[in-house]
C-alpha cells in the first residue's frame, strides 16, 4: 500500500495553569520537534479554544501536515472537537492522535512537576510512535429505523412517550407492570402544588392509550437487544394475562375469586384476590390473574359474562426493530432489614410510602388516617432511613453489598407534605418531624417548609452518630433521641404510629437490564450517564439513553423533565434518517485466514461471518455488527486480522516507544 | 546511585479503565508517575504480544485494567483478558520473571481512588523485585 511520508504536527496544550503549571510545555514542546517524522511543534495556553483550532487548520495548509497530535486532556472529552478540525481543514480524522497530559499527567502528578514533564514527553514519543503509523478510516452512513422504545411507563416513560409521539414518531412503550403508571400511581398528593397524583397521571396516562402513535405492552419484558443506533432489534415478551380485551373492568371475577394475597398496589397494606384490577385508575383498565397464586378453581370463568377469562393463554414473543431506545426502568424502595427502627418487630412501624396510601382515598383506608381500627394520636417521622448511610454507623443489609450513601433527594418533601396533610386533616394528631438534616432544594419548596414549619409539626433535628431508637413499653411505641437544638437532651416520644422516611434504591432488575443493553451503573448501583454534566441521558451505547430514577434518585418534576429530554434525545437521530457507523472495526485478511474459526467463537456480537469459496473456509467481519473491540484481532493465531485504529503494529510501536529513552540512558 | 525507578507500561480499556483513570485525574489524586498508558478499547484486544514485547523492550512491569466481570462494554473481553494473563503468568515463570510483574485489575470508570491504589500497590511492589530480569541481564 503506497502512503505518503508521515507529517506530524504536534501541539501541546496549558489547559492554563492545569497543564502548565505542573508540565514544563516549553521544554516538551522542545522535545517534541526532535521526533521522528514531527515537522513542527507548538504551545498554546487552550488548544480547544477558537484561536487554538484556527492554529492547527493554518499549520496543516501551510505545512502540509497530514497527522496531527494534540496533547491535552483525555480524549474523552475533546477528540470529537479537534477530529472535527482535521475535517475541516481536508484531513481525514482518524489522522487524529491524542495525549493525555492533563488527567494522566499533570493533575495526578502535580507534586513532581519534573517527572511529570518526562512522563508528558513520554507520552507524546509513544503518540508520535502511533500517529505516524495512522491510517485513513472512511465511516459509513446507514438508514436509520424511524421508531423509539421506551422501558419503562412511569412519569419519565410516559412523558417521554407522548413527546416523541407528537413529534411525529412511532413509539413501542414496554412496561412490566399490568399498568402503566409506575411509582405516581401509588401517591396520595404531589408537592408543593397539593394536587391529587392521580389528576396529574391520568391525562397523560390517557394520551398514551388514545395516541395512534404509541403501541403499548403492558405485562411485558425485554428479552434480548441486538444491533446498534438506528437499527436496534429488541426481542420482547408478552407476559399472559389470562384475561382478553373482552374485559370491561366490572369486578365479578374478583368477587368469586377465592384467593388472597397482600396488595403490592397497597405496600400490603391490604389483600387483592388473584385476579385483580391493579388500581382503578389501571391503564389498561383490565384484571389480570397473577399466575403463582391462582388455584385455577375456574370460578372467575363462570362469572365472567363475557367470557374474558382464558386461562389457557400462552406468552407472546416478538421482534421489533427500532432506532433509539430509552431506558425508564425507575426505582425500587428501601426495604429495611427487620428491627431497623423496629421494622418488621413492631407492626406499628411502617415506612412513608405507606403512609401515602393510608392518606389516599382509593387506599386501604379510604382516605381515612386509621391503623389498627383508629386515628393515631400521635406519629414520629424518621428521615434518611436508608439513605445517607456512613459505614460505622449502618451496615448494609446483606454483607459485603455497600451501604446508601447517597441523599435520597425526594423524601424530605414528601414527609413535609404528609406531615401537612396531616395536621391539615387530624389537628389533634401530633407529627413528630426526626430528621438529620432538611433538603428543599427545588423550586417552592422551601417556601413549602416555611408553611409546614407554621402547622406546629415538631421538628427534631438528630446526629448522625446518634439514631433515633424505637422500644416498646406497656403503653406503647416510645422513640428515643437525642435532640440537637436543646443540647442533646434526650427526648422520650410516645407514639402511636413510626414512619420511616425510606429512600430509593437501584431497582433489582438492574443488573439484568444492564447486561441486556450493555450499559453501565455507577458506583451506587443507578445507571451510569456518559457524563454528570453535559450528558446526563446519554449512556456509553450510542442510541440508548436514561430518563427518570433508572439514573438516580429524583422526584416527579425532575423524572418528567429528563423523560422529555430523553425524547428529545432519542428524536434526534430518528429525525435525521441516517447515523454514521464508525470505522473502528475488525477487517480479515482472507489470504492469511486459516479458517480455524476460533474469531467467531470470541465475537459476542455475531459479528464474524465463515465463508467457504473453492474449499477453503475464511472469515469476514459483518461491518454493521462489529462493535470494535479487537477481540477477534488479538485471538488470531495467524494474524490474519486487522483491528483498525488500534492495529498490532501501531501499539506494539507505542509499546516500544514508551520504553524506548529509557533504556538508552541505561 | 539513584533509586530504583520501575517501567510499568499499563494498556486499559477505553470504557472502564481508563475512564478510571481520568476520573483519579479529574478527583487530582496523586499516584506515582511511573506508567505509560496505553489506550486500548477493551481489554480483550490486548495480545500476549503486546504484553512480551513489553517486556522485551525493558518494561518493569506491565498492567492490564479493565472492567469489573460483568461489566465489559463489549460483554466478556475481560474475561479472555483474565484467562490470557492466567497462562501469560505461567510462561513468564518459566522465563524466570516474577509472575508478580503481570498484573491484571479491574477498574470502573468511578473508582478513581481504586485507580491510583492499583498504581501505588504495583510500583511499590516492583520496586521490591527490583529491575526486570532483562534489564539486569543486559
Amino acid at each position: 500500500m503506497s502512503r505518503e511520508k508521515p507529517r506530524i504536527g504536534v501541539y501541546i496544550c496549558h489547559c492554563g495553569l492545569n497543564i502548565g503549571g505542573v508540565v514544563d510545555v516549553a521544554d516538551v514542546t522542545k522535545y517534541a520537534k526532535t521526533l521522528p517524522n514531527v515537522v513542527l511543534a507548538k504551545d498554546y495556553v487552550y488548544m480547544c479554544s477558537a484561536p487554538g483550532q484556527a492554529m492547527i487548520k493554518d499549520d496543516i495548509k501551510e505545512h502540509k501536515l497530514n497527522r496531527v497530535i494534540v496533547a491535552s486532556c483525555t480524549p474523552r472529552m475533546h477528540e470529537p472537537t479537534f477530529c472535527k478540525v482535521m475535517e475541516e481543514a481536508g484531513l481525514n480524522p482518524y489522522l487524529f492522535e491524542m495525549t493525555n497530559i492533563r488527567e494522566h499527567c499533570s493533575w495526578v502528578h502535580g507534586d513532581e512537576p519534573q517527572k511529570a514533564t518526562k512522563k508528558a514527553k513520554d507520552l507524546i514519543r509513544m503518540s508520535v510512535a502511533k500517529a505516524s503509523l495512522l491510517e485513513p478510516l472512511q465511516r459509513k452512513e446507514v438508514d436509520v429505523t424511524e421508531r423509539a422504545l421506551i422501558i419503562g411507563a412511569g412519569i419519565s416513560g410516559i412523558r417521554a412517550a407522548v413527546d416523541l409521539a407528537q413529534r411525529g414518531f412511532e413509539v413501542y412503550l414496554v412496561e412490566k407492570a399490568p399498568s402503566i403508571g409506575g411509582r405516581m400511581a401509588q401517591l396520595n398528593e404531589v408537592y408543593p402544588t397539593g394536587e391529587k397524583a392521580v389528576d396529574v397521571l391520568k391525562p397523560l396516562m390517557d394520551a398514551i392509550a388514545s395516541h395512534p402513535k404509541i403501541k403499548l405492552f403492558t405485562n411485558s419484558e425485554i428479552e434480548a437487544v441486538d444491533g446498534f443506533i438506528g437499527n436496534f432489534k429488541v426481542k420482547v415478551t408478552v407476559k399472559p394475562r389470562y384475561v382478553t380485551n373482552e374485559c370491561n373492568a366490572c369486578g365479578k371475577c374478583e368477587y368469586v375469586c377465592p384467593i388472597e394475597v397482600p396488595n403490592e398496589h397497597d405496600f400490603g397494606l391490604s389483600k387483592r384476590k388473584a385476579i385483580y384490577l391493579p388500581f382503578p385508575t389501571a391503564l389498561p383498565l383490565m384484571y389480570i390473574i397473577d399466575e403463582e397464586n391462582c388455584n385455577k378453581c375456574e370460578k372467575c370463568i363462570e362469572a365472567c359474562e363475557r367470557g374474558a377469562v382464558d386461562l389457557e393463554e400462552k406468552r407472546m414473543k416478538m421482534e421489533v426493530d427500532v432506532g433509539t431506545i430509552i431506558v425508564a426502568t425507575g426505582y425500587d424502595l428501601y426495604d429495611p432489614p427487620k428491627v431497623e427502627y423496629g421494622y418488621k418487630l413492631y407492626d406499628n412501624v411502617i415506612t412513608m410510602p405507606q403512609l401515602e396510601r393510608l392518606l389516599d382515598k382509593s387506599g386501604p383506608t379510604n382516605g381515612e388516617l386509621q391503623f389498627n381500627g383508629s386515628t393515631p394520636r400521635s406519629i414520629v417521622f424518621i428521615s434518611c432511613v436508608g439513605s445517607r448511610q456512613e459505614p460505622g454507623i449502618y451496615k448494609p443489609i446483606v454483607e459485603d453489598q455497600q451501604l446508601n450513601r447517597y441523599c435520597s433527594r425526594v423524601c424530605c418533601m414528601a414527609a413535609l407534605k404528609n406531615a401537612l396533610v396531616i395536621r391539615e386533616r387530624y389537628p389533634d394528631t401530633r407529627v413528630f418531624y426526626l430528621y438529620r438534616d432538611m433538603r428543599t432544594f427545588g423550586k417552592g419548596h422551601e417556601e413549602y417548609y416555611t408553611k409546614a414549619s407554621e402547622s406546629r409539626i415538631l421538628f427534631i433535628k438528630y446526629k448522625l452518630e446518634a439514631p433515633p431508637v424505637v422500644s416498646e413499653n406497656s403503653n406503647g411505641l416510645v422513640v428515643t433521641v437525642q435532640d440537637v437544638f436543646t443540647n442533646n437532651e434526650i427526648l422520650a416520644i410516645p407514639t402511636d404510629l413510626v414512619v420511616l422516611n425510606v429512600g430509593a434504591v437501584p431497582r433489582a432488575d438492574a443488573s439484568e437490564v444492564q447486561t441486556k443493553l450493555r450499559i453501565s451503573r455507577s458506583a451506587d448501583g443507578f445507571f451510569q450517564e456518559v457524563h454528570a454534566k453535559l450528558r446526563p441521558l446519554d449512556t456509553a451505547m450510542d442510541g440508548i439513553y436514561l430518563a427518570g430514577t433508572a439514573q438516580g434518585p429524583k422526584d416527579i418534576t425532575d423524572s418528567a423533565a429528563m423523560g422529555s429530554a430523553a425524547a428529545a434525545k432519542a428524536a434526534i437521530p430518528l429525525a435525521r434518517g441516517k447515523v454514521e457507523i464508525e470505522p473502528i472495526i475488525a477487517l480479515v485478511n482472507e489470504d492469511l485466514c486459516g479458517g480455524c474459526r476460533i474469531c467467531e467463537g470470541v465475537c459476542e456480537y455475531g459479528a464474524i461471518e465463515m465463508k467457504e469459496e473453492d474449499g477453503k473456509l475464511t472469515s469476514s467481519v459483518l461491518e454493521a455488527m462489529c462493535k470494535g473491540c479487537g477481540t477477534c484481532a488479538s485471538s488470531c493465531p495467524t494474524g490474519a486480522i486487522t483491528m483498525h485504529h488500534f492495529t498490532d503494529k501501531q501499539i506494539l510501536a507505542q509499546v516500544r516507544a514508551a520504553l524506548k529513552e529509557e533504556a538508552k540512558h541505561d | 546511585m539513584t533509586e530504583f525507578e520501575p517501567r510499568v507500561v499499563g494498556f486499559l480499556c477505553n470504557w472502564c479503565a481508563y475512564a478510571g483513570a481520568d476520573l483519579a485525574g479529574m478527583s487530582r489524586i496523586t499516584y506515582p508517575p511511573n506508567i505509560r498508558i496505553i489506550r486500548v478499547m477493551c481489554s480483550g484486544r490486548i495480545d500476549p504480544a503486546f504484553i512480551l514485547e513489553a517486556f522485551r523492550s525493558g518494561a518493569d512491569g506491565v498492567l492490564i485494567a479493565g472492567c469489573h466481570p460483568g461489566d465489559c462494554h463489549y460483554l466478556s473481553g475481560n474475561f479472555k483478558a483474565y484467562r490470557r494473563v492466567v497462562m501469560l503468568r505461567k510462561v513468564l515463570e518459566q522465563f524466570g520473571f516474577e509472575p508478580e510483574r503481570l498484573r491484571l485489575q479491574w477498574v470502573s470508570a468511578s473508582e478513581g481512588e481504586r485507580f491510583a491504589t492499583v498504581i501505588k500497590d504495583m510500583v511499590k511492589e516492583i520496586k521490591k523485585l527490583g529491575p526486570s530480569p532483562l534489564r539486569i541481564g543486559g
